[in-house]
């Protein structure tokens, strides 16, 4: 007559991150979080098409944009992407030197993409081309700028990480950490990939 | 006086806030704050409420704060409801200015959806989601707190541009230009947009949330085709709040940016493109109105089969049926301004995609229909708002599919015949819905019962009610009354109808008075709940003592059937009669914590020093939600135990235990 019940914990071969079942909840909740990342940013692109030609008295995005420094943060962000991987790969091989060592590059790249960005920003600004001109530049700056403040986030979250695995090590909570850290790193990169294709590439050659 | 004293002055308390209403309003606040605060420091309860409620992470005491909230908002919200109907009964000597009246609809509305109806589900899915499905809190317990934390300190944002500064005034949909700061200087949109964005967050937070609790949180043996009607709802609303929400922060933040940092999003001038608005926020808004139906569509499919003692008809059709309506609501936004002028092709598709999601609505009700029929009913307050619904909501949906025929709406579009339908549908089906399964799920939250009889009577004010204020509004959209007018020439006909619009506005009035002191009576004498199962309940809430203990279950239990706890009924196997003392484990649940009451005063504080612009303000608040974000980044203590000796006692109290 009784009801059977389940047990509390159940042993599992995972890596790290996924061994403890709530730090594995936690991951997917995080793919949840990136799905509203995936909308917010989908908003802006379909809204950068719709302003696209919103030029009013503003500059065109051919005469604004210069190739030269997009391709330097292009060639950054990616690198950085590949390095958010070795680090993650360290980290699967339980070698913490290394993994905080390639988190420590990762985020240097990311700073010099931030930096390399600003000072695309503040060029454009000083030459007039603020985003009070024009409905282009209006949503232009909005996301690019969304993008740009994500990965600004990024590297302070990536900070706070460096110093949670210098202090505890690795276990299955500062693994889902990084893990979820790399996760939103790859995405930031996709999202760029996007960018640098639809509003760049897009803009100098329309 | 110095002139900073005077600026301050000037900018919080102008004009518009110093009307008579706005006074009494003060004077209320006033009164109801200082009573509080002496009660609180009479009774020594100030520890107890910050231990016990201002940091919990308990899904039930979240529950309880949401509902507290929601109720709150709906006086709020009615209060506001009542001037507006008060003022169209006497167009010849208004109550309230035409631009007052701009403010209180646009509050209304506001409130009703974001402050009312919102925390209203939440307060329902907190209280029983983890209970259904036999999990001991939700996913993310913290999270879970920042969420609702967001969301009060969102409510209050809006809410103090009342009495601070003045309210926002272009409606609950906030379409620009009207919104633009050429036209509408002052802080009042500024309120709108950041709650909106505060309280969003928040939203967006328990979509996610609820969306892993419901994937990975289930008991063992609880399949996705065993699950609740009501989990299934949890489940589609979330997603629904996933997508939709996101464009819905785009929209409100590119407003802000308008207002405060000069960029040209919706502005008229330089390339600015105001449709955009009214695109993204309908890409948000048509789906919300699923976002705040879908949940009563769970409710009443427990109800009904609770009250009806039998399962529900036809589960795997109403299965298909909430995943057809959750796709197609992204589809259809384009009905809501087919007067844009998109041209023929598109008006088409949207008329028609509108039209089809008439049609796994129509299944749901047939099902309702059938699972009643043969059935052995109890008219209980909950089974009669399920009663009331079904009529109430297919003549909504009905107005809905005339909205929806494109000729016709270009004729009806902003009448009162509008405002009638979605009425029809939000009240009839999203309101009727939660409360009852307020009235349902009340022993379970509070362990008694809400007294049948004056629930009963509150039941009838609000849905007589309900009829004699919208029925003649369709009329009058016939005979062409737009909406928000707060006055109107006498000669055209509609001066009858209005009169009678709000006696029924009254009449409702009087059904939330009852419904009021049927709560604080049952608080006192309600019947109290002692076997856990005061309706002979089917799913696993039931299998639980009321109110519930703090870790749910002391063992989860395996779930072999659709409706669980039914069928352990049935079998004889309930958790109540089969766990013994040995039986016990150490229990791991969340900790309590300070950082989501502290993070959503900080956004607050961030939020108020934009609304009026002053940023040293804002750069405290936003230090605040860096420092609270980080602590809770090397904050590793999260957990704590519940020992078995302490559950056993606890369940030998309860009667609980066999041995
Ligand atoms: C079969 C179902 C439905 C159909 C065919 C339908 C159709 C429509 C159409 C065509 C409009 C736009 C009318 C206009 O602006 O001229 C509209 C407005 C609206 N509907 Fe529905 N609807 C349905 C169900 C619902 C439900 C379930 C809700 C909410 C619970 C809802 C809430 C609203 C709201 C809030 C508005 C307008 C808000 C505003 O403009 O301020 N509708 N509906
Ligand atoms: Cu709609």
């Amino acid at each position: 007559m009784s009801l059977p019940v389940a047990e509390e914990n159940l042993e599992q071969h995972l890596p790290l991150e996924f061994s403890d079942e709530k730090e594995s909840i936690k991951i997917t909740g995080f793919w949840m979080f990136l799905v509203t990342d995936v909308l917010i940013f989908g908003s802006l692109f379909s809204s950068y098409a719709v302003y696209r030609s919103a030029f009013a008295q503003g500059p065109t995005p051919n005469q604004l944009f210069t190739f030269g420094p997009v391709i330097l943060e292009t060639l950054l962000l990616l690198t950085s992407s590949f390095t958010i991987g070795l680090a993650i790969y360290a980290m699967r091989k339980q070698n913490k030197k290394a993994l905080m060592a390639w988190l420590v590059v990762t985020l240097l790249l990311g700073a010099g993409f931030v930096t390399s960005e600003v000072h695309d920003f503040v060029g454009y600004v000083a030459s007039g081309a603020t985003w009070h001109q024009s409905g282009f530049l209006s949503a232009f700056f909005f996301l690019v700028g969304t993008h740009g403040a994500h990965v600004t986030f990024g590297i302070l979250w990536a900070v706070t990480l460096l110093i949670q695995v210098a202090r505890r090590g690795l276990t299955p909570i500062t693994a889902r950490k990084l893990f979820t850290f790399s996760l939103y790193w790859h995405f930031l990169d996709i999202v760029w990939i996007f960018i640098f294709t639809f509003v760049y590439l897009n803009g100098k050659i329309v | 006086m110095p002139s900073f004293v005077q600026y301050l002055i000037r900018t919080l308390f102008p004009h518009d806030v110093l009307r008579p209403t706005e006074l009494g309003a003060d004077v209320m606040i006033l009164a109801t704050g200082v009573i509080i605060v002496y009660y609180l420091t009479k009774q020594k309860k100030w520890l107890y409420l910050w231990n016990e409620w201002l940091t919990t992470v308990d899904h039930k005491k979240i529950a309880v704060m949401y509902l507290i909230a929601a109720v709150a908002m709906l006086f709020r919200g009615g209060v506001d409801a009542l001037m507006l109907r008060t003022n169209l009964a006497l167009p010849t000597t208004p109550v309230i200015s035409d631009l007052e009246y701009n403010q209180v609809f646009t509050t209304h509305g506001t409130i009703m959806i974001f402050f009312m109806a919102m925390p209203f589900i939440f307060a329902l899915f907190n209280a029983v989601v983890p209970l259904m499905i036999g999990a001991r809190d939700v996913a993310f317990p913290r999270l879970n707190a920042m969420s609702f934390w967001l969301f009060a300190f969102g409510a209050l944002l809006l809410n103090i541009s009342f009495v601070i500064g003045g309210s926002p005034d272009a409606g609950w949909t906030a379409y620009p230009p009207y919104t633009g700061l050429l036209f509408n200087p002052g802080p009042g949109e500024n309120y709108y947009f950041l709650s909106l964005l505060i309280a969003g967050i928040g939203t967006t937070m328990t979509g996610v949330n609820f969306l892993v609790t419901t994937l990975r949180m289930r008991a063992p043996g609880m399949t996705l085709m065993k699950m609740p009607m009501f989990i299934w709802a949890t489940m589609a609303t979330s997603a629904l709040i996933l997508f939709a929400f996101p464009p819905l922060t785009v929209a409100l933040a590119m407003s802000l940016f308008d207002r405060l940092f000069g960029s040209s999003f919706f502005t008229l001038a330089h390339g600015g493109l105001p449709m955009m608005y009214v695109n993204l926020f309908w890409l948000f808004g048509h789906p919300e109105v699923y976002i705040v139906v879908l949940p009563p569509f769970g409710i009443f499919s427990e109800v009904v089969a609770t009250f009806s003692r039998k399962a529900l008809f036809g589960y795997s059709v109403m299965v298909v049926s909430i995943i057809s309506i959750m796709f197609l609501a992204y589809g259809t936004w384009v009905h809501h301004f087919f007067t844009m002028g998109a041209g023929p092709a598109v008006n088409a598709f949207f008329g028609l995609s509108t039209m089809l999601i008439a049609i796994p609505t129509g299944v749901k009700i047939f099902n309702w229909i059938f699972t009643m029929w043969g059935g052995r009913i109890r008219l209980t307050t909950a089974m009669l708002y399920q009663l009331a619904f079904i009529p109430t909501f297919v003549i909504g949906g009905a107005t809905g599919i005339l909205l929806a025929t494109v000729p016709a709406d270009y004729q009806l579009h902003n009448t009162y015949f509008l405002i009638a339908h979605f009425h029809n549908v939000l009240i009839g089906g999203t309101l009727f819905g939660l409360l009852s399964g307020m009235y349902y799920w009340w022993p379970k939250m509070f362990g008694h019962k809400l007294n049948e009889r004056q629930g009963q009577w509150a039941f009838w004010l609000y849905f007589i009610g309900f009829w004699v204020t919208f029925g003649p509004q369709y009329l009058l959209g016939l005979k062409g009354m737009t909406r928000r007018i707060y006055t109107y020439p006498l000669g055209f006909g509609w001066h009858e109808l209005n009169v009678i619009s709000t006696v029924g506005a009254f009449i409702m009035g009087a059904g939330f008075v009852v419904m009021v002191y049927n709560v604080v009576w049952s608080l006192k004498y309600g019947e109290k709940d002692l076997t856990g199962d005061p309706w002979d309940g089917r799913t696993l809430e039931w299998a639980l003592p009321s109110p519930v203990p703090e870790y749910n279950f002391a063992r989860i239990p395996v779930v072999t059937a659709r409706d669980a706890w039914w069928d352990m009924k049935q079998k004889g196997q309930t958790l109540a009669n089969s766990l013994r003392p040995e039986d016990m484990r150490t229990i791991e649940l969340p900790k309590n914590t300070p950082v989501p009451f502290l993070l959503g005063l900080a956004f607050f504080v961030v939020g108020f020093g934009m609304t009026f612009q002053w940023w040293v303000i804002v750069a405290f608040g936003a230090a605040g939600v860096v420092a609270s974000l980080v602590y809770s980044a090397f904050d590793y203590d999260e957990h704590k135990h519940v020992g078995a000796e302490v559950i056993r006692r606890t369940e030998a109290a309860l009667g609980r235990l066999q041995g």
